[in-house]
């Protein structure tokens, strides 16, 4: 839930960044608590890439403060680099170096030597432990991926940034992968997540920001987020439909049979159902329908008025 | 500094795993250069009372420090920059000043490694003599710190390998050849000897030089200040270009 900076895993406020005519980022502002497990959406060119770097001080926004765990981005760039892990979008190798070694560079990176007990725990959990001698060229595409995410927790960083981790992996390494970032979830690793397959993001992420042409266009609770925007559709087989009131038949269709409502939200369920009872129209049947992330996600990125979270709703 | 400590061991790690390509590849090449020249000219030419292979020597062994440092920190920097592994050095909490020491660290050390092996090659077929071995020592030292920087910072600069090799054919190869490795520049016509002292790499080959036999064109106090100097002057450069983020951080 929105914390107070005090105890905030990342604070960004008011940055903005131009890449030369592009205005990939536009006065965003979010504030991501401790532990949370957090989802940053949007169309491809949203900006979330250049929002993440200028988390990891890849980035360096025109405007803006973004810190990490308290520590300014770039005035405490050492204090902030160490908080956080980031699994960069491109699938970026060292070809020189077998896992076990890109592993132990990346730790003495941030001066941890004899790290290897952490190292190859990582290596269990991700599958690679078969795989800890061989050199990163030899690697499948999704081997790599797993390396990069290997990488990024050398350090056991308190915040995990992923950028789109599932792209090209396969569906059984997802699975296998999802389980070990919602264990370090669990274990109050505050995890930072973009990806392209929404039913991730709805079964991960507790929060949620849809970003597009730079701005924050919706910030909310995945639960609120599709509460909000859900058009649940209820379908009913009543008997003697032609004694419903005006009101129900106003709002509703008919097809194959079945009387098809559009509600706002579930608690229009129940005075719907009143009305239709004393009419005296016995239901035989009822299925509902529910929006998914995904609707959610169009509704927010088909509005006319992205600029402010409140003309999404 | 811990994080330097390991950019270093993986600088050189990184050269050391190729080193038939990095190391062998420039001795052989420094080799050929003196058995050619050493055919060609060994009888006709004495220069300040040395037999010509023994004057070629040191020069050959800084033409590959030099070229080898260059190549070191501009090379890996091109590649990590165009595979997009530079981001492994860029999200670990490394100051630029590590960055800089590392990779120009690096780089002194590839120069000094092709050195001794151009040295420990040629000096079977040249008389050699080490009159002053702390000089030998500074300038070696010298000029891979300036190459190695010299490297860094066209490493950053560039975005495509052609870029570097166009920097290393059209600036650093004319340069060193044209220092006075295959010959003293009391040799030339006078412009051209005016023209040898711009280039800081005559320092450095005269200085070397004077570390072997004990004479040079000019005196090694002078060349160490000129060595100095330039390093000072891309060492600062490369500084500056890595606290700005150019190219690396956008
Ligand atoms: N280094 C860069 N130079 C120029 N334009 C860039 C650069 N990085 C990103 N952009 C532009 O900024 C916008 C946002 O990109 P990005 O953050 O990668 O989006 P996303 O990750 O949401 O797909 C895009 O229009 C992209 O082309
Ligand atoms: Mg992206």
């Amino acid at each position: 839930m929105p914390s107070t900076a005090m105890n905030a895993a990342v604070s960004i406020q008011r940055v903005s960044k131009r890449f030369g005519r592009v205005q990939a980022l536009d006065g965003v502002c979010l504030e991501i608590g401790a532990g949370e497990f957090f989802g940053l959406l949007g169309p491809n060119g949203a900006g979330k890439t250049t929002l993440i770097s200028c988390l990891a001080g890849l980035t360096r926004p025109d405007s803006g403060k973004v810190s990490v765990k308290g520590f300014d981005v770039q005035d405490d760039y050492r204090q902030a680099r160490r908080q956080l892990g980031v699994v960069p979008q491109e699938l970026v190798f060292d070809p020189f170096f077998t896992v076990r070694e890109t592993l132990r560079i990346q730790s003495g990176y941030f001066g941890l030597r004899g790290n290897d007990d952490w190292i190859d725990e990582i290596l269990e959990n991700l599958d690679l432990t078969a795989k800890a001698e061989t050199n990163m060229r030899h690697l499948s595409g999704g081997m790599k991926r797993r390396v990069l995410v290997a990488q990024a927790l050398v350090h056991r960083p308190p915040v995990i940034v992923l950028d789109e981790p599932t792209a090209g992996v396969d569906v059984e390494l997802r699975q296998g992968l999802w389980q070990f970032v919602r264990r370090l979830n669990g274990e109050g690793h505050t995890v930072i997540l973009t990806t392209h397959y929404l039913e991730e993001a709805e079964a991960l992420c507790a929060r949620i920001a849809m970003l597009k042409q730079g701005r924050v266009v919706a910030l909310d609770s995945t639960r609120h987020l599709l509460e909000r925007f859900s058009v649940h559709k209820l379908s009913l087989r009543v008997e003697a439909a032609d004694r419903l009131p005006e009101a129900v038949t106003r709002r509703a269709s008919f097809s194959e049979g079945y009387l098809n409502v559009l509600l706002g939200g579930v608690e229009e369920v129940e005075p719907l159902l009143a009305a239709i009872r004393q009419a005296g129209c016995p239901i035989r049947d009822m299925r509902m329908n529910t929006t998914d992330l995904e609707d959610v996600f169009i509704e927010v990125m088909s509005g006319q008025d992205a600029a402010r979270p409140e003309a999404a709703r | 500094m811990s994080g330097f400590r390991t950019l270093l061991y993986k600088e050189v790690l990184r050269f050391w795993k190729v080193a038939f390509q990095t190391v062998a590849a420039p001795v052989l090449t420094a080799l050929l250069y003196l058995l050619i020249f050493a055919h060609v000219l060994e009888n006709r030419i004495e220069i300040n009372n040395l037999r010509y292979t023994a004057f070629l020597v040191p020069g050959l062994v800084m033409m590959s420090v030099l070229q080898n440092a260059f190549a070191n920190s501009s090379s890996s920097l091109i590649q990590a920059k165009v595979t997009g592994s530079i981001i492994f050095v860029l999200l670990p909490p490394i100051s630029y000043g590590e960055f800089f020491l590392a990779y120009v660290g690096a780089a002194v050390l590839r120069g000094a490694m092709v050195g001794l092996g151009v040295l420990a090659v040629t000096a079977c077929f040249a008389p050699l003599q080490f009159v002053a071995p702390w000089w030998i020592f500074a300038f070696a030292l010298a000029g891979g710190a300036i190459m190695g920087s010299l490297g860094l910072i066209a490493g950053v600069w560039a975005d495509k390998f052609d870029q570097l090799s166009a920097f290393q054919n059209f600036l650093i190869l004319p340069l060193t050849m044209l220092s006075g490795v295959f010959y003293s520049i009391h040799s030339l016509p006078p412009f051209w000897q005016k023209a040898s002292h711009l280039n800081p790499f005559f320092y450095l080959i005269d200085g070397l030089r004077y570390g072997f036999f004990g004479v040079s064109d000019v005196s090694p106090f002078i060349s160490l200040a000129v060595s100095a100097a330039a390093f000072l002057a891309v060492g600062v450069g490369a500084l500056r270009l890595l606290r700005s983020g150019y190219k690396l951080r956008y």
